[in-house]
């Protein structure tokens, strides 16, 4: 079993679907941090048979709005003096840029290559968004 | 997005994108002061002078264009404008939103028809200048239904407690979407849906619609005779063809409703009759002569509308 040290103060993802971790990392842009993150994959788990985590120390304030998009089922671990001191299970975000691309083929975002993605929530119940642009409904 | 990281806009920019962006009281203020311009035009006659506007077009129009035109000068601004696109910076593979940045620059004002839906939003992303929707695809119309309500108001003497049928094509008739929304914010609307199946109005803005107003009245029929005896207005559409993918379709619904004097008998004496214009074949010649055929009364409305509309955003009003 690999072992990788505990943080002191940062923030631990646990219970990224297998598979998912180097997606979320690169969401992140984890790779341009400074201070160390711990990307573990295929962990076995309990729970989920196999599990992804991310461990990233040094920070509490990172911009998380995006992880109930990529992985709803994700838990967000604050870390301070080593302990647990909060954890989150993330919502989705009112408003999101660039993640997801309208499907509307007549949609200016169809053809125009400076137009930011951008959809806004419409239903959370039912995860539904809906393009800035256009209008067109998205289910994520 | 952050709108500062696009450029500088004018402190206060205002665009008139979606006819929700503005509010009934919005409206109410715009037709006061259409009212007032409709009564003494000598008024308003220099209040743009010295401003200047440009249409840019991607789309063929002829009443909006010329409409926005005659209002800017009725106003005493100028109107720079692009007399084809497709030999324009476009053709050389420019993006809308360079366009915008580049021509507001110029401009003061500028109005955008595109045949792609949202295109109007996001050029006001871009504009420094405040941007006017001249139609977006099939999604918005916001200046017609500006018309539109004005046209109500003038005629009826009220926005409220009114039934009104939308006969034709529903699905992608952009000033049929705008008008809906914007109606449904008066109390006591109700709404008549008349389309052949295939082009009922779409799910998204039935939504958006019942969203604004749950519970709001909604009743579809394919059949336009079932439904004049109770309508107060009738606002008949033509069938796009610049809509249609399959040319098979769009002469298979061509003429699914045709408006004549004698289906007319069975509606109210006080009925309204409205087109955005241009009609094709929906609405007989023969109509014209009904005083309840109001649709060139309307174009010239519009006019007055967009003085007013334009006044405002220049903050000349």
């Amino acid at each position: 079993m690999l072992k990788v040290d505990r943080i002191e103060l940062g923030i631990v993802l646990d219970h990224i679907r297998a598979g998912n971790g180097l997606r979320i990392f690169e969401e992140l842009d984890l790779g341009r941090r400074e201070s160390p993150v711990a990307l573990l994959m295929s962990v076995p788990s309990t729970k989920l048979g196999k599990k992804d985590i991310i461990k990233i120390s040094g920070a509490l304030d990172l911009d998380l709005t995006k992880l109930a998009l990529l992985d709803p089922g994700i838990t967000v671990n604050y870390i301070e003096g080593g302990e647990v001191v909060r954890k989150v299970r993330p919502e989705l975000p009112q408003r999101v840029e660039g993640l997801i691309r309208c499907k509307n083929p007549r949609c200016i975002t169809a053809v125009e290559p400076s137009a930011p993605a951008i959809f806004e929530l419409v239903e959370r119940g039912r995860k539904r968004y809906r393009c800035y642009y256009c209008g067109e409904s998205v289910t994520v | 997005m952050d709108r500062e990281r696009l450029g500088p806009a004018r402190k206060g920019k205002r665009d008139f994108v979606d006819s929700l962006d503005f509010s009934p009281e919005d409206y109410q203020r715009l037709f006061s002061l259409a009212d007032s311009i409709r009564e003494n035009p000598a008024r308003m006659a220099k209040a743009c002078s010295g401003s200047l506007m440009a249409t840019l077009f991607y789309e063929p129009s002829t009443r909006t264009r010329l409409s926005f035109e005659a209002a800017m000068r009725r106003l005493g601004g100028e109107v720079i404008t692009v007399a084809d696109p497709a030999t324009s910076s476009v053709a050389k593979g420019e993006s809308l939103a360079d366009t915008i940045r580049t021509v507001g620059g110029y401009a003061d004002l500028i109005v955008l028809r595109h045949p792609k839906e949202g295109a109007a939003r996001l050029a006001a992303l871009y504009s420094p200048v405040p941007l006017i929707n001249g139609g977006d695809g099939a999604r918005e119309h916001p200046t017609q239904t500006l018309t539109d309500l004005y046209t109500i108001l003038t005629c009826k003497g009220r926005l409220e407690d009114l039934t009104v049928a939308l006969c034709g094509d529903l699905r992608y008739g952009r000033t049929v979407h705008s008008l809906i929304k914007a109606l449904t914010r008066y109390p006591d609307i109700r709404f008549l849906l008349v389309s052949p199946e295939e082009l009922r109005l779409p799910d998204s803005v039935k939504e958006e619609v019942l969203l604004l107003r749950p519970g709001v009245s909604l009743q579809e029929s394919e059949q336009l005779e079932e439904c004049l005896p109770e309508a107060d207005v009738l606002y008949m559409t033509r069938i796009q063809k610049e809509r249609f993918f399959n040319e098979e379709d769009y002469l298979r619904l061509r003429d699914a409703y045709v408006l004549t004097p004698e289906k007319l008998q069975a509606a109210k004496p006080d009925l309204i009759v409205m087109h955005p214009l241009p009609r094709v074949t929906e609405i007989s010649p023969a109509m014209d002569a009904d005083p309840r055929a109001v649709y060139f009364q309307q174009a010239r409305l519009g006019m007055y509308a967009r003085m007013a509309l334009i006044a405002d955003l220049l903050g000349v009003a």
